[in-house]
């Protein structure tokens, strides 16, 4: 057999009936295109939920499941079942193997954004990604009542800048019909990027947050009740409850204790969880859903190498007379049949050079959109080992299933009356 | 010799009827003519002589090698260092240019390279001598008419100067005037290379063409030598 040959000849023949081919290939194309997707959808959303928070050691809420505790404390989702008190929290932020402790009071939302009461703490201590702090872009960490910091996210989509003002409004859905508009924030600064749903949020005080809700009753404010910006300003405004608490652990080695302790909490119901175990629990009820994804998205793959097989065995019916001239030239059995594997494998490998062009313009086109509507950083990054094998084995898929016509056309060139097909 | 069969039939696979030959002793440098009716085996037999088939019963040798005791890559590689071939019709393999077509045994056989000099040359001029204008050299088959494609047929058989070209009723879809031009043009490019010609056709009006003859009868008769 004679490789070049065979390259050049198959080359020749795709090109010949490119037109017919155009159309498998294109269906090839897209189920790769899926293939890959899914994949490296699935690789950058556990890699932007892993980077979402690093360097804490116990997530501290209401006594709760893992899961719910950290989806709706770090990642903005779900909701808060019950609170946790305020004196637990002081009591837990004196206790000596606690490093550092950062409050969070969620409830309040703007313009789908969810806000969150916190203090100087989140600045200094919160990491994401590999133990970066997080750093304000513009302006300050808020220092007055109703001074907010933005996330970037949040900036960027609604255009803030320093010194705007804007009106929060009650509850955490993304429309709301009652606004805090007696109490508007003033926006101090803006965090920097970090592709975290910490650029999703709306950061301001505990005091803040405890001043806009005084004088309300079962969800709407209680005429003459609430008070004025001036009046929050010099009144004691510690909550007396908050949504959850972010700790760090002075010795990783004490972190278990600290977390069977609070979970033994005499004084209220309390979880602590590990982010890293609940976040392996995620993946672990995620997993079963991202294999029967990729299991679907392999069959449509096979759907579609199976079509162009059978357009390729549709297309050996009308070869015999090209077989039976290169035959009679003295081309062996192998170099007829190395042409179908040659041209199956060589569309396979179109495709999925083809698919793998389509899946970095797709993603240029969709990636800012999944960052603003879904807070999905997803980046623009070489392929992973294990994508380029999935990409791999599509074209050794092509060459298994490229075995069925080149068998077939073997088995024609070895039998009895090989002379012209007449 | 170039040819010499004895005593050969053929079996189609899970068939009772045997078509038996005529003996047949070629020497080099002649022609042969074979005519008969459709069934009485021409083609059969072109595909023993070339090595695609082997035969049920019998010996062939051509070129000097028993085929018999040849396997099927040996008889492959004979076959494209030292056999042309032209067929009825669909004598080209549609996705090359025609040029590229009559240099395919060079790409097929080190040897018939290696006489042809330069392909590509030696293509250009057998196509020029055969009649072909220089535009149809890079047309592909579907793009030249069915006398065009038969002389690119002939100037692929030709490359390279095998000793054996079998034709295998090359002249059925041309008409009077063309098919006396083809034989013509074929046998002088064949005189120059010094080749031996098996011609086959149901037209006995060719026969005056060719010094030997073979006239093939019915499937199990068989007739006289040449």
């Amino acid at each position: 057999m004679k490789p070049s040959l065979a390259l050049s000849l198959a080359t020749a023949s795709l090109w010949h009936r490119r037109r017919i081919l155009l159309l498998v290939t294109l269906t090839l194309t897209l189920s790769v295109s899926l293939l890959l997707g899914v994949q490296y959808l699935r690789t950058e959303v556990r890699q932007s939920f892993n980077s979402a928070v690093s360097g804490t050691d116990l997530i501290i809420g209401a006594r709760s499941g893992e899961l719910n505790l950290l989806l709706y404390s770090v990642f903005h989702i779900g909701h808060a079942t019950n609170n946790l008190g305020w004196n637990s929290f002081q009591e837990l932020a004196g206790d000596d193997r606690i490093d550092w402790l950062i409050p969070l009071s969620l409830g309040d939302s703007y313009r789908g954004h969810r806000v969150v009461g916190t203090d100087r703490r989140f600045l200094d201590y919160y990491q994401y990604g590999d133990d970066q702090p997080l750093q304000l872009v513009k302006g300050q960490w808020f220092s007055d009542v109703f001074e907010v910091v933005l996330g970037a996210q949040v900036a960027r989509t609604l255009g803030h800048r320093t010194g705007d003002e804007i009106v929060l409004s009650h509850g955490g859905g993304r429309t709301s019909f009652v606004k805090h508009d007696q109490h508007p924030f003033r926006v101090s600064g803006v965090l920097a990027a970090t592709g975290t749903p910490v650029d999703r949020g709306v950061y301001v005080s505990l005091e803040g947050l405890e001043a806009i809700h005084i004088g309300w009753e079962a969800g709407v404010p209680a005429p003459g009740r609430t008070l004025s910006a001036d009046a929050a300003r010099i009144r004691e405004l510690t909550p007396d409850t908050i949504t959850a608490a972010l700790a760090g652990i002075k010795r990783p080695i004490l972190t278990f204790q600290v977390q069977r302790d609070i979970n033994q909490y005499a004084g209220e119901p309390l979880s602590a969880i590990l982010p890293g175990v609940a976040l392996a629990q995620l993946w672990q009820v995620l997993g079963q859903f991202e294999l029967l994804l990729m299991g679907i998205t392999a069959f449509v793959v096979v759907i579609s190498l199976t079509g162009l097989v059978t357009v390729l065995l549709t297309l050996q019916t009308h070869r015999h007379q090209e077989i039976a001239v290169l035959r009679a030239n003295g081309a062996s059995p192998s170099l007829i049949a190395s042409l179908y594997l040659l041209e199956c494998t060589g569309l396979a490998v179109t495709a999925t050079a083809l698919a793998t062009g389509l899946w970095y313009l797709a993603l240029l086109a969709v990636a800012p959109w999944l960052l603003d509507t879904f807070g999905l950083a997803i980046n623009l990054r070489p392929l992973t080992g294990v994508e380029s094998l999935l990409l791999l084995s599509v074209p050794l898929a092509g060459l298994v299933v490229g075995a069925i016509p080149a068998i077939k056309a073997w088995r024609l060139g070895n039998r009895p009356s090989g002379w012209a097909a007449e | 010799m170039i040819i010499k069969t004895t005593n050969l039939c053929w079996q189609w696979p899970r068939q009772t009827a045997r078509l038996r030959f005529p003996d047949i002793s070629l020497p080099a440098g002649e022609h042969l003519f074979i005519h008969g009716p459709s069934g009485s085996g021409k083609t059969t037999l072109l595909s023993l002589l070339s090595g695609l088939n082997r035969a049920t019963l019998g010996s062939i040798r051509v070129h000097g090698q028993d085929l018999a005791r040849l396997s099927g890559s040996a008889r492959d590689r004979l076959r494209a260092d030292r056999t042309g071939v032209i067929f009825q019709q669909f004598n080209l393999v549609p996705y090359l240019s025609a040029l590229d077509n009559v240099t395919l045994p060079c790409r097929l056989s080190r040897h018939r390279r290696q006489q042809a000099g330069d392909p590509a040359d030696a293509a250009r001029q057998l196509m020029t001598a055969l009649g072909l204008p220089m535009e149809t050299f890079t047309r592909k088959a579907p793009e030249l008419s069915t006398g065009q494609q038969q002389r690119v047929a002939a100037a692929r058989a030709l490359i390279g100067a095998p000793p054996l070209i079998l034709a295998d009723e090359p002249t059925s879809a041309l008409d009077v005037v063309n098919r006396d031009r083809f034989v013509a043009l074929l046998l002088e490019q064949a005189a120059r290379t010094g080749s031996s010609v098996v011609f086959v056709s149901h037209d006995p009006a060719l026969a005056s063409h060719f010094g030997n003859h073979l006239e093939l009868l019915t499937e199990t008769e068989t007739e006289a030598n040449p």
